[in-house]
């Protein structure tokens, strides 16, 4: 499968689009009409039509080279976006092994490994990367090993280290967030890095969350669905740049609705480390417009019905208050109560 | 009173000196002296004769193996980060003061690797925040109000109630970023 | 949905290292690399012992990089229950096991100033690998290592050699040598974690020693296997499967379980990880709770079983499976 990259932007003039195929394989988060928190983890093994986002274990999509270009500019402006703890050098390398295997497994055509022992040659053709190292030795690379590969691949990446039963924040590469600061949270634990989400402390949700994931096991990594919303395709949603984001939520109105208005998808795969015993925690970012939305009639009346009957804590949280009535409005001429099927794939 | 339920802020349990302990070392500030003053109550003063007590400014008035008062914060954490590069397990770290100080002398306590619930803490005095602000990255001492301004980039801030023990801060985020100039009044919230 | 992320493998090799201690050699059957571990991981390893099917964990001893194989090292316990006389009695070269990916339930704390390990003889294992890693790390560990007399202890030469006398410190119970705990423990700088494996009466008796001379819970690993104890025959209700089973007397719980042909929830085998933890819909009689996971309130409650190592003194029980 050849991938046709798209050049675009994700700030100023915002020039990203999905193609029609880029549409059908988003993964929407919603597999019936309404949305609560829930412990909801699958095993992340391929799945759904051809061609989907779960696909390949580590997704890569027509967007690859402008997000790791969007990534750059980030950490050229704010290089605390990318940290990792003094003990988190293994997890480093885990992730580096991690990311190279299975982007060349999943698309062999623009990525290639080679290992002999500890000498590795790394071929990443669509950004025009041709790197040998050596796998241990940080001196052999340009940047530290994880910051290294997570330039090169989509979405956000953190390195959760397992000690004294719980899981602690301490290495990641995060430009592509909805609203959380990496430098504000890392070192902290499960509980404490969730600290703002309300509701989901009082239903146990993280208990039981943490519970599952001290147990996660190699080569079974897990995969769940989480979801918010932006105004224009904006991949850096950090509260750092909050000043330059934030006005964006003034400027709907319900002519650019379509236009303006994203549903943000996280597909959030986790995966057991093997040399660090961590856990990496991908948190791989989908923005769709709600006129591209649309052109999925099950999406678009599941959608309608999902935001219309969200609780109000949590819209306020996902920062929805300001926008949610104008899009409902703008949804319900796509929803004309016919009954969804379940599950999440287009029908 | 602290705020309580903040799931990322440490819970101060209280100095309560561990008798297991073959050392005790203390980082005292202000009020903090007080917490000291209860435990030596509580279980009596023998603990003090294998205590190394490091105060900002004012001494307490009991007899300990070694007692030494810094002018000032910054000095007294220098003192507590060579105490404990020379300290040996088996030593107890209590810290007592404002939040912005335990946060700071507990700070230096998680460079040396010491695990932090290892850590007695007891909150004494003014309930104001040491804020940093998520923008300029700079820290605010002793905010007593919600919102205020920035000292270093003039931003108007909500003070969160999430905390970054690595950064002995609560998190400051510009109230006003969507409509720029619609903040409201600051109200006293930490006193 | 489960998947199986199991691997068959084939004994490559038996050595006798010590007095009743084999070490085995693992390959993978279709020739590829076994998966990196970290050091302190163990894995499940699956045995047809003619009919029964036996399921012991071993922690890996083999460096942790290598690929081509893992070792794991068994001492041949007196009374065993089966597994440890079924690999030195019936194994041979050339026979396939089924082993469970690694699982680390005994890590290190990497943040360490210094790692002081303490092994009590065939829980010398997991530290061969933490070792391992530790020095591709440039970590500062030592290592004290206690065990019976010269001819039972595994390893200690090939240790002093690799690590250096100073390094590996060794003693003999029958020349009464002892881990001088007090003397160790006394004078190691703040940031030390202490790592302990051997028999449940050494582990208690460190840890304790530990505590009174005021180290903190944080800076203290242990690791015991429980093998599950025998006991008194029941039966088992097993209440969403719809079928009665009996619990034989040298048998687990689990065990009864899977031969039933009823899949259960399992990680550690040993009581510790809580994955096998089942809700108890009735007991006629006492739970015996052998298990190291579960809190003295859950215990007490009679709500809850860690079907792996605890079972029934009295009728029966009846099962949330």
């Amino acid at each position: 499968m050849n991938i046709k990259f798209k050049q675009e932007t994700f700030r100023g003039d915002f020039t990203y689009r999905n193609s029609p195929e880029n549409i059908r394989r988003f993964p929407f988060p919603f597999h019936e009409d309404k949305y609560m928190y829930s412990v909801n983890m699958e095993p992340h093994v391929p799945a759904g039509p051809k061609g989907f986002a779960f696909e390949s274990l580590i997704d890569v999509d027509e967007h690859y080279i402008s997000e790791m270009h969007d990534r750059a500019l980030v950490l050229k402006e704010d290089p605390l976006r990318c940290q990792a703890l003094p003990h988190m050098m293994a997890g480093q390398w885990d992730v580096l092994e991690l990311i190279m295997e299975q982007q060349a497994a999943g698309y062999p055509e623009h990525f290639s490994l080679t290992k002999n022992g500890d000498q590795w040659h790394w071929i990443n053709r669509p950004m025009g990367i041709d790197q040998k190292f050596t796998f241990g030795d940080a001196s052999t690379l340009p940047y530290e090993p994880m910051e290294y590969i997570t330039r090169q691949a989509q979405g956000d990446f953190c390195i959760v280290d397992q000690r004294d039963n719980n899981l602690w924040m301490d290495a990641g590469m995060v430009t592509t967030q909805a609203d959380w600061s990496l430098d504000f949270d890392i070192g902290m634990n499960f509980m404490e890095w969730h600290g703002p989400v309300p509701l989901a402390h009082q239903m146990g949700v993280f208990d039981r969350a943490l519970k599952f994931l001290l147990n996660l096991q190699q080569s079974k990594p897990v995969r769940r669905l989480n979801w918010t919303m932006t105004i224009n395709p904006r991949l850096d949603t950090s509260p750092e740049n909050y000043p330059k984001w934030g006005p964006d939520r003034m400027t709907v109105t319900p002519e650019n609705i379509g236009d303006k208005v994203h549903l943000r998808c996280e597909l959030q795969s986790l995966w057991r480390l093997p040399r660090s015993n961590a856990i990496l925690f991908v948190i791989r970012c989908y923005l769709l417009k709600m006129e591209e939305l649309v052109q999925v009639p099950k999406w678009a009346r599941r959608f309608h019905r999902v935001l219309r009957d969200l609780p109000p804590e949590l819209a306020d949280y996902k920062g929805l208050t300001k926008f949610r009535p104008m899009t409902i409005d703008w949804l319900s001429k796509y929803d004309d109560g016919a009954p969804t099927s379940s599950g999440i794939f287009p029908e | 009173m602290l705020v309580q339920g903040i799931k990322s802020r440490p819970v101060y349990t209280g100095l309560a000196i561990d008798l297991q302990a073959r050392r005790h070392l203390f980082a005292l500030e202000g009020e903090g002296i007080e917490a000291l003053l209860d435990q030596v109550k509580a279980v009596g003063a023998q603990f003090l004769e294998t205590s190394d007590i490091l105060c900002v400014g004012k001494l307490p008035d009991v007899k300990a193996e070694y007692m030494w008062s810094a002018p000032t914060i910054p000095v007294l954490l220098n003192r507590l980060n060579v105490n404990l590069i020379n300290a040996k397990m088996g030593t107890r770290l209590y810290l007592s003061g404002t939040e912005g100080f335990i946060g700071q002398a507990m700070k230096i306590a998680l460079d040396q690797n010491i695990d932090f619930n290892s850590i007695r803490t007891e909150h004494r005095g003014s309930t104001a925040r040491r804020v940093q602000c998520v923008h300029c990255k700079g820290i605010t001492d002793d905010v007593k109000t919600s919102p205020f301004t920035c000292a270093h980039c003039g931003l108007n801030l909500l003070v969160r109630d999430h905390y970054s023990r690595r950064l002995a801060a609560f998190q400051g985020v510009c109230i006003d970023a969507e409509q720029p100039g619609t903040a409201p009044a600051p109200v006293v919230m930490f006193p | 949905m489960s998947i199986n992320t199991d691997m068959a493998v084939q004994v490559a090799a038996i050595i006798q290292v010590a007095e009743k201690v084999k070490r085995f050699r693992l390959v993978r059957v279709d020739g590829l690399p076994l998966p990196v571990f970290s050091g302190g991981a163990h894995i499940v390893v699956s045995m047809l012992d003619g009919d029964l099917l036996r399921r012991n964990p071993y922690s890996l001893m083999s460096s942790p990089t290598d690929q081509t194989a893992y070792e794991i090292s068994v001492l041949q316990v007196e009374k065993s229950r089966g597994g440890s006389a079924f690999l030195h009695e019936k194994l041979n070269v050339g026979d396939k096991l089924t082993i469970s990916q690694p699982l680390n339930l005994f890590p290190c704390d990497v943040r360490g100033r210094k790692h002081i390990f303490m092994a009590g003889g065939i829980g010398i294992t997991p530290f061969m690998a933490m070792m391992d890693q530790m020095t591709r790390e440039s970590s500062n560990f030592e290592l004290h290592y206690a065990m019976r007399d010269r001819k039972h202890g595994a390893y200690w030469q090939e240790l002093q050699q690799r690590y250096a006398a100073h390094r590996v410190k060794i003693y003999f119970d029958v020349e009464k040598l002892f881990i001088p705990t007090d003397a160790i423990l006394a004078n190691q700088p703040l940031g030390t974690h202490l790592y302990v494996c051997g028999p449940s009466g050494m582990i208690d008796g460190v840890l304790n020693k530990a505590t009174a001379l005021g180290w903190p819970k944080q800076n203290l690993h242990s690791e015991r296997f429980l093998a599950p104890l025998p006991g008194d025959i029941f039966k088992a209700e097993l209440k969403r499967s719809k079928k009665t089973i009996t619990v034989g007397t040298h048998q687990s719980i689990l065990e009864a379980v899977e031969a039933a042909g009823i899949d259960a929830p399992y990680l550690c085998r040993g009581g510790a990880c809580g994955q096998c933890e089942t809700s108890v819909l009735g007991c006629e009689g006492i739970i015996e709770h052998n298990d190291i996971f579960l809190e003295p309130e859950d215990k007490a409650s009679g709500k809850t079983i860690m079907i792996c190592v605890s079972r029934v003194k009295g009728q029966a029980i009846t099962l949330d499976l």
